[in-house]
């Protein structure tokens, strides 16, 4: 019964975009949510095409996994896939990458995000943030708006009752859609169970090679060396979140079916970004200031 | 299992965050993780204990004013129900934030110290609630320890509370004597109170019964898309998406289309994954009539004998949410169901003091938070329902070309 509501409510945003706007974009990152995303706009105009277009974020530090999870998806449903990649920025001078042992292509997406926004003139993007992920996201609206120079400003949100949203832009602003502000991470796998919806195999457990940083596993991989003092071995672990190989830690897990990863969420304590994501550690409010950025 | 959306209004010091926090960790909702760094920000910050309001209060404004000044949701789940809460701010000067929380909620709690009893916030926060049409309302007479666990204490309380809802259409409103610091009746019966004969919160929560505060009488089916691939693969496809407002659909019924007044047949009604026997509120799906109509964005599907209204000229109950102050006559956009329409605010008929219930006839605008009564003119007729029959179709937003912001919610009446 829920995740039939949270469906519906979802399915109605999704149709209020494609009502109110002209040029939408749909963000695909390969990840569970934004799979789950595409399978919902899916099913919104069945059985018409979807009427938007597909746009990753490419860091060049993706998981292989991923890439491959995506070109797939994207074939299977001949829609057309925009690839905006950060390298293409760095070369292009517009960002500068980051040097030392932190170093993360994390933060310079939002320029690359915010440049092919521009680029093609989308009016707004499909995003499949959830609001349980981080406080700053469980404030944010389901039509969140952004200005002229993609920012978002946490006070100063457009109210937004019942199932009434204001879509209203001047040329050169966007807005950018959550349909899955109301689901949790239990509820993204409970749908791709229900759905029998194919995942990147990194969700599930496998043997990798890894190293312990700030309390997180990450993967061996060609983008960063361990420290002298941080040891490299073989663990069996799978990902609770896809994101970039710098900064996305994995979790020491058996889980070989969604069957098991549903048990897995169910009982968990730590919430997927803490146990997961470097990125969210700098300070207590990283994600909000990222998010004041354009970040997505 | 079901989703409860409930709201929470309040400020710090009636105890909210602490109700909360409580409701979250003694449901054991809390993410280890989550509340790791709520302690951690605390001891940063100096407080003296793990202060909970840190774990919704999630914008750096708010935590260095210490105030909600933004409705911010939090998901839990017992074995019986899926919860949706919305946080919202307490305070006068961010009622819109408290209105866009509750305009959803199924129910809504309002907190009383019981040192105070029952003060102006809570007055304007049960009028809003009544306003918003929350069906189920909530009163957690909190800080019970401080006043020595005492029957009479609730009960004055309470009595004081009944004669203020008795002027407003809220049916079901409950009463639970608790501390939220002691976690009394929070989630467990309280030994404390051994006088108060109601359920825990929680159990309340879990138990209240909401199916049938959706309208199942009256059909009203906003058209949202028209689905027409016209491709080779289904040439003849022409399907109307939309929300189910209200009422019940099934395939083969007589139905009637507005603004047309023309009646036709479901030839068929397709959901998420394929045809569908019947179609209720909340659902997501596409209608197929037998008979081919011209049917667009914004108009309704009903029943032939039960039509909304179609009105020109609007009477509503306004919240007014713009720094810039309302001064009829005024032209704005209005947002009714799938349909944008020119409105022109011609009339203000009075103001409401939240606080009092007076009317106060002489007033000439609308400053932001203020609720008025209006009379509006719409460019094009809405297919509307009073606000008390129906929270969708009875429902508007007013925008500001000028700025685009949000500047008003309205409830017809």
């Amino acid at each position: 019964m829920s995740l039939e509501m949270l469906e519906a409510e979802s399915i109605h945003i999704i149709r209020e975009v494609a009502s109110e706007f002209e040029r939408p974009a749909l963000l695909f990152s390969g990840g569970k949510d934004s799979i789950v995303m595409l399978r919902l706009a899916e099913k919104a105009f069945r059985p018409a095409p979807m009427p938007f277009a597909l746009v990753h974020v490419d860091t060049g530090h993706n998981f292989p996994e991923v890439l491959e999870y995506r070109d797939k998806r994207v074939a299977e449903l001949g829609v057309r896939l925009i690839v905006a990649s950060v390298q293409d920025s760095i070369d292009a001078g517009r960002v500068v990458e980051q040097t030392g042992r932190r170093a993360s292509r994390n933060r310079l997406q939002t320029t690359t995000l915010l440049d092919v926004i521009a680029e093609h003139r989308f009016d707004v993007a499909f995003g499949g943030a959830r609001r349980d992920e981080e406080k700053a996201r469980a404030k944010e609206r389901i039509f969140s708006f952004r200005d002229d120079l993609g920012q978002w400003d946490p006070r100063n949100q457009r109210p937004e009752l019942w199932n009434l949203f204001n879509t209203r832009i001047r040329p050169g602003e966007h807005i950018r859609v959550f349909p899955l502000s109301n689901w949790t991470e239990l509820d993204v796998w409970r749908y791709i169970g229900r759905d029998e919806l194919e995942v990147p195999p990194i969700y599930f457990a496998h043997r990798r090679r890894v190293f312990e940083r700030d309390g997180m596993l990450l993967a061996e991989n060609p983008y960063q060396s361990p420290d002298p003092s941080e040891v490299v071995s073989e663990a069996t672990v799978r990902y609770r979140t896809v994101g970039d190989m710098t900064c996305t830690g994995a979790v020491l897990s058996g889980a070989q079916t969604v069957a098991d990863i549903i048990q897995e969420v169910a009982t968990t304590r730590i919430t997927e970004r803490g146990a997961t994501r470097a990125d969210d550690r700098t300070s207590e409010a990283a994600m909000e200031d990222r998010k004041r950025e354009g970040y997505f | 299992m079901d989703i409860l959306r409930f709201a929470t209004a309040g400020s710090v010091d009636d105890g909210k965050s602490t109700l909360i926090g409580r409701l979250l960790y003694d449901s054991k909702s809390t993410f280890t993780d989550r509340l790791a760094a709520v302690e951690d920000a605390s001891r940063r910050r100096g407080d003296e204990y793990t202060n909970l309001a840190l774990l919704m209060d999630g914008l750096r404004a708010e935590r260095e004013q210490g105030i909600t000044i933004d409705v911010a949701y939090g998901y839990f789940a017992t074995p019986k129900r899926t919860f949706i809460l919305a946080d919202t701010p307490g305070h006068a000067q961010y009622t819109r934030n408290m209105v866009t929380g509750a305009s959803t909620a199924d129910l809504a709690i309002v907190l009383v110290d019981a040192t105070k009893g029952m003060v102006e916030q809570s007055r304007r926060h049960t009028f809003l609630l009544g306003l918003l049409g929350v069906p189920h309302l909530v009163v957690c007479v909190n800080k019970m320890d401080l006043v020595g666990y005492d029957q009479g204490v609730f009960d004055r309380i309470r009595a004081e509370f009944a004669a203020f809802t008795t002027r407003m259409a809220t049916r079901d409103v409950t009463f639970v004597p608790i501390s939220a610091l002691h976690g009394d009746n929070v989630v467990s019966r309280s030994p404390e109170m051994p006088w108060y004969e109601g359920p825990s919160l929680l159990h309340h929560l879990e138990n209240v019964h909401i199916a049938s505060d959706r309208n199942l009488v009256d059909v009203r089916f906003p058209v949202q898309y028209v689905i027409r691939p016209q491709s080779t693969a289904v040439p003849d496809y022409r399907g109307y998406a939309g929300q189910v407002a209200g009422g019940v659909l099934r395939p083969g019924d007589q139905v009637m289309h507005l603004p047309s007044g023309l009646t036709t047949r479901v030839a068929a009604i397709d959901g998420p994954d394929g045809p569908v026997d019947e179609a209720t509120p909340p659902m997501s799906v596409t209608l197929r009539l037998a008979d081919d109509l011209d049917v667009s964005r914004g108009d309704m599907i009903c029943r032939p004998h039960n039509a909304p209204a179609m009105a020109q000229d609007i009477d509503a109950m306004v919240v007014w949410m713009s720094e810039r102050p309302l001064r009829p006559p005024a032209r704005l956009l209005l947002k009714h169901t799938t349909r944008t329409v020119r409105a022109v605010v011609r009339e203000l008929r009075y103001r409401l003091d939240v606080n009092t219930l007076r009317r106060d006839l002489s007033a000439t605008q609308l400053q932001c938070n203020e609720i008025s009564r209006l009379e509006l003119r719409v460019t094009q007729p809405l297919l509307c329902d009073p606000y008390s029959r129906n929270r969708l179709t009875g429902s508007f937003i007013l925008i500001d070309e000028e700025t685009n912001h949000t500047v008003g919610a309205g409830v017809i009446n």
